[in-house]
Formats: C-alpha cells, structure tokens, sequence
C-alpha cells in the first residue's frame, strides 16, 4: 500500500504525526477532498469538517473548525486551532459549541461568508449525532 | 549600635524573606519547565504558518493589489506599538527591559513626527508605561485569569488588532516581548507584524509550483489574520518562559543575597554580645579593685 506523511498540528502542540497515511479526506472550502500518495503540492483552507484519516491498520476521524492544509513532498500539513478527535467528543461539548454558534449568528452585519461557515458548523455538529 | 534584640529580630526577618525567596524560585523553575516545553510545542505551527506565507507571497503575481496585510496601506503614519509584558512583577528585569526597548522605540517614532498608539497587554506594562504615555495608551489587555498561554487569549488580542487595522487606525503594527534564550538570558525583541516582513531570503523557499483553491488572494486573506494571532501567540510563549526564567534567576540572587545577609549579621550579633560580656566583666573586676 502506497503511504505519506501526515501530520495535523495546533498553536500549542503537534496533535498528530503518522507515517504511514493511506488516505485522508479533509473538508476543504471548496468541498470534500481526498488526498492520496503522489497528490500534486496543494495548499488550501479547511472550512468546519470531518476529517477521515485512514492508515495502514487503523481510521480515525477528527472534527475541525477551520484550517490550512499544504501538501508538499508527500507530507500533509494540516494546521488548525481547534480540533477534536471525535471519539473524545461529548454531547456537552458538542451544545457549548453550539450555543456559541447560534448568538453569532444572531449578531448583525455579518458578513456572508461568516455566515456560511457559521451554518456549516451547525450542520456539521448535528449531523455528528452524539449521544 | 543597635541592641541585641533589634539584631536578633533583623535575622529572624531576614531569614522569612529567605525562604519566600527560595520557595518562589522553586515554583518559577517548575513553571519554568513547563513553559518552556510549551514554547517548543508550539514551533512548529508558526514555523509551518511562516513557510505557507512565504509560498504564497512568493506566488502573488499583483503585488498592486496584494492584501494591505501583506503590503501595507503605503503609508507610515500612524504607529500601533503592542507591549507584551507579564501581570506579575518580583521577575529582575523582566518588564523593565521591555518597556526600555519600547520607549526608545517610541522616542524615535515621536521624533519622526509619527503618531503613536500603544496597546499594552499584561497589566506591569500598563503600570510602567501609564506616567509618561498615558495619552497614547488606547487600549489595554490584560488575561490575569488565565493560567497559561493559550491560543484562545491570543486569538482575542489578533482580533483587535486586525480590526483597528481595517478601521484604518494605523498603519505599522509592532509587538515587544522577550524572547527566550536560556535561563539567564532574555533578549527583549520588537518585531513588525504588519506589514509584514517577509524574510529576504527568498531563493531558500522553493519554486514549488502550488496548486492553489480558492485562488492565492482568498487564501492570503483567509490566512494573514490567523498569521497575526500566531505570531501573538508565539510572543506570549516566549514572554512566559522569559518571565518565569528571569524570575527564577531574580529570586536565585536574592536568596543567596539573602543568606550573606544573615551570616554578617549573626556575626554582628555574636560581636556585640560577647562586647556586651566583656564590658560587664571588666565593671566587675574593676567594681572589685577598687575595693
């Protein structure tokens, strides 16, 4: 199986680094995108997601916010300030999230593009169905 | 000359500020490590930030319009100086040090005939800094609550920033804070974050052909914000490592000051009480002569 380098760092630390990546998908801005060995170098935003990490004997997924992903010499970059592995997840989270989602939203003069990402986030976190 | 009590009280005094010292040195060294390790964490998310920028601008084929960011307003009239100093004092020069480089800074702006704003985050700076600029200060940040550097705290100041930015309320924005060397060392630092300065070196970065989505503009504009906050963030890891290293270091000094203290004075007390031996027996013996 052909692997890269994956490695998805926070401002405070390195949150993971594996070696041996089958196939991620990250939410991109411009829709979901699947990221395979030999992939051309890349760099692009991430808008509120799941990433879907496959690697050799195992997947995990991930919850993002927001994001910039580079790939570049078979290694993916992904820096992002929040992230959560969705097994860690609970519904107590999941409703503060929310909460402070939807009083955003209320605010006015927000631009469209906040918006987007805003309702994107809400939908995302619904869909996530955690108990 | 003082009595025998006075001394004795004096040593004893001295000795409880002896040990608030040494276990204050204690805690720093711990806080320390710590702060320390979270520095090194957090490298290698601006070191990545830094790279990606560098890429970008390095693809930007409008410099013209290049985000204003990246760029600049064309204008250097309106200075917005951010001083990054900790809400504890009893840490040497620590505070001292950065306010001292400010102010030059700010001495040569003045003379420039350039505005100044100042933005002061961590109340020490804002104490030091309120008699003689107190007019400047437009704003200050203080996150006394929060334990540890985090990214959150930095988030908030970045987002001040970039808003007073688009309201056109400066046009260079500065940072002061130290930078960690080792335990002795802090070398206090200013370093521009807009616009920013990107390093000269350009041949090091690749000629990397990127693929880019959305195009190199959006991502640019997306991206220079969230860069503002690293860079913050990153001042405020260093800041803290500095602050508990130069503390340790401070109390390391006056703990031992402090031991010298209580050996002249025990000396000093053992002198005078045995003085004090001598004149009685001499009284004595010459209360008895005379007989």
């Amino acid at each position: 199986m052909e692997q890269f380098n994956l490695e998805i760092i926070s401002p405070e630390k390195s949150f993971l680094i594996k070696n041996d990546a089958v196939e991620v998908v990250i939410p991109a801005i411009e829709g979901y995108m699947g990221v395979l060995k030999d992939h051309i170098p890349i760099i692009s935003f991430l808008k509120p997601g799941i990433i879907d990490v496959k690697l050799s004997n195992e997947s995990l997924n991930f919850y993002v916010d927001d994001g910039i992903v580079e790939f570049k010499d078979n290694t993916l970059s992904i820096l992002t300030s929040s992230i959560f592995d969705i097994k860690d997840i609970t519904k107590n989270n999941v409703d503060k999230i929310l909460k402070n989602v939807e009083e955003e939203l209320k605010k006015e003069n927000i631009k469209d593009q906040d918006r987007f990402i805003l309702e994107k986030k809400i939908e995302v976190l619904n869909s996530l169905s955690i108990n | 000359m003082a009595s025998l009590d006075d001394l004795k009280k004096r040593i004893s005094s001295v000795k409880s500020t002896q040990k608030i010292t040494k276990a204050m040195k204690m805690v720093a060294a711990a806080k320390l490590r710590r702060a320390q390790e979270n520095a090194e964490r957090g490298r290698p998310y601006s070191k990545k930030m830094n790279n990606i920028i560098l890429n970008l601008s390095n693809g930007i084929t409008d410099v013209e319009n290049a985000p204003k960011l990246l760029a600049g307003t064309g204008q250097d009239k309106v200075h917005l100086c951010i001083v990054m100093t900790a809400d504890r004092g009893l840490c040497g020069g620590f505070n001292s040090n950065i306010i001292k480089k400010a102010k030059a800074f700010f001495r040569k702006i003045s003379e420039n005939g350039k505005e100044l704003k100042i933005i002061t985050v961590g109340s020490k700076g804002y104490d030091q800094l309120k008699r003689i600029y107190k007019s400047k200060i437009i704003q200050r940040i203080s996150f006394k609550d929060s334990k540890n550097a985090n990214y959150f705290d930095a988030d908030k100041v970045g987002r001040i920033i970039i808003e007073k930015f688009e309201k056109k309320e400066f046009d260079i924005c500065t940072i002061f804070y130290n930078q960690f060397k080792n335990v002795i060392t802090q070398i206090p630092q200013e370093q521009q974050i807009i616009p920013l300065k990107t390093n000269e070196d350009k041949d090091k970065s690749s000629e990397e052909n990127y693929e880019f989505e959305p195009d190199e503009d959006e991502i640019l504009a997306n991206l220079l914000p969230k860069n503002i906050s690293t860079q913050i963030f990153k001042a405020m890891l260093e800041n803290s490592a500095s602050e508990q290293g130069s503390r340790m270091s401070a109390m390391d000094n006056a703990t031992r000051n402090a031991g010298e203290m209580v050996d002249k004075l025990t000396i000093k007390y053992n002198r005078s009480r045995q003085a004090a031996i001598t004149k009685e027996l001499i009284e004595i013996i010459s209360g008895a002569e005379s007989l």
